[in-house]
């Protein structure tokens, strides 16, 4: 079944949707990160972050809405999406430093992976880092 | 100043007419205007010691940083779209000073005003799809490859039949479900002045089988805005679980090219 009508009840449906409660992050973030005007400003390093932190988003923040409604909150354990725990969070990273210098010589790789948490998202994470850096980069400075 | 660098939120098109004031922006930073012809550039002064490359590579790992931020720009693209026709510039957009911003304004004039004439009058909606929400039965088995069958039940014959079952009938679900999600576009853009296909959010990392078969966006005059409402709820019960976020400042429909990568499946109708 459809979910719950968010608008539009026979009666209203020649009147303008009502506006919605405040936007939820994902969509904010897909829209402010990701489209409008993308163009170089003075401070231009932020092109190639950005689009990192944007396919790190679109891994991450997948599906929120649904997830959350069907009581899914991993999301909420992972240090990256939540601002709630942060004592436990740092303690966390704290260990998960040590750790990585202990492993560092003979496992680099799977300690990076460790470092940011879902193992699908920091492999392609990665990937996408290698496919695009390069190109966004010139994109970016394609504005001078 | 050295220290200090101009934040750019969005360019407006009707400098006869006072846009909000008061707004506050990133960082709590006031909003001010720099006017430049007939364009409104929508600014901030930022410290650079957090909005300079090395401050801004860090506090983008920070997701409490960069959910502040995007909302903070979001907010001050959103009053600023409900009185004129505004271009929203994507996050983290910093210039060295307002003399660069004048330049932009100089510079862009001709792309800005073909963007406002597209956007004038009108928002965007967006529409999300999911499939597999709570339609017919759920799926005997997930396809997941941790899956655990109930023992007593589960000879390995039994098993494999099962699963092999399940992944037809999914792949079966999900060309349903794409089929139905690229008539929901259809009929949606139908009634849009423009529309655009994104790329759904990542639909597999939650693990669960509801998929993500349709994220768009679509362009719609605000005379039409009812008409629009009245085919999505056409739309709704067919097998597929809609959403409708908005209305958004039309962030999808910036479509003139300002130098970047194009990266998003377009789709101009």
């Amino acid at each position: 079944m459809a979910g719950p009508a968010r608008f539009g009840s026979p009666s209203q449906s020649g009147a303008a949707p009502a506006r919605r409660e405040s936007a939820n992050l994902a969509d904010i973030l897909e829209r402010v990160l990701d489209r409008g005007v993308v163009i170089a400003g003075d401070i231009r390093v932020n092109l190639l972050d950005i689009e990192l932190l944007t396919i790190k988003l679109r891994l991450v923040i997948a599906s929120v809405d649904t997830a959350r409604e069907l009581g899914i909150d991993w999301w909420e354990h992972d240090p990256w999406l939540s601002s709630k725990n942060r004592d436990l969070i740092e303690e966390n990273r704290r260990l998960r430093n040590r750790l990585a210098a202990v492993e560092e010589d003979e496992e680099p790789l799977s300690i990076r992976e460790r470092e940011t948490g879902a193992r699908s998202r920091s492999i392609r994470a990665r990937e996408a880092d290698e496919e695009g850096g390069g190109r966004r980069l010139s994109a970016g400075e394609r504005d001078d | 100043m050295t220290d200090t660098g101009v934040y750019l939120y969005a360019v407006t098109g009707e400098a006869g007419r006072t846009g909000p004031v008061d707004l506050t922006g990133v960082a709590g930073t006031p909003v001010r205007v720099i006017t430049r012809a007939d364009l409104v550039a929508y600014v901030s002064t930022v410290p650079l010691d957090r909005f300079g490359e090395e401050p801004l590579r860090h506090s983008l790992e920070d997701l409490d940083w960069v959910e502040e931020t995007a909302r903070a720009h979001h907010r001050v693209v959103e009053a600023l779209s409900e009185t004129a026709p505004t271009a929203p510039v994507r996050l983290a957009t910093v210039y060295s000073g307002e003399e660069q911003v004048r330049d932009l304004l100089d510079r862009r004039r001709d792309d800005f005003l073909v963007v406002f004439s597209q956007i004038a009058g009108r928002r965007e909606w967006g529409v999300k799809a999911y499939a597999g929400a709570g339609q017919d039965a759920p799926p005997p088995a997930d396809a997941s490859a941790d899956e655990t069958l109930p023992e007593a039940e589960s000879p390995g014959r039994a098993y494999l039949k099962r699963r092999q079952a399940s992944l037809r009938g999914r792949e079966e679900r999900w060309r349903e479900a794409a089929a139905r999600a690229e008539h929901v576009h259809e009929t949606l853009a139908a009634v849009a002045a423009a529309s655009r296909l994104h790329r759904p959010q990542d639909p597999q990392l939650s693990g669960r089988p509801e998929w993500m078969v349709l994220n768009g966006a679509y362009l719609i005059e605000e005379g039409n805005e009812g008409e629009f409402a009245a085919v999505l709820d056409t739309l709704r019960g067919q097998g597929l679980d809609l959403q409708l976020t908005g209305p958004w400042a039309p962030y999808s429909f910036i479509t003139v090219d300002f130098g970047a990568t194009e990266t998003e499946t377009r789709d101009d109708r």
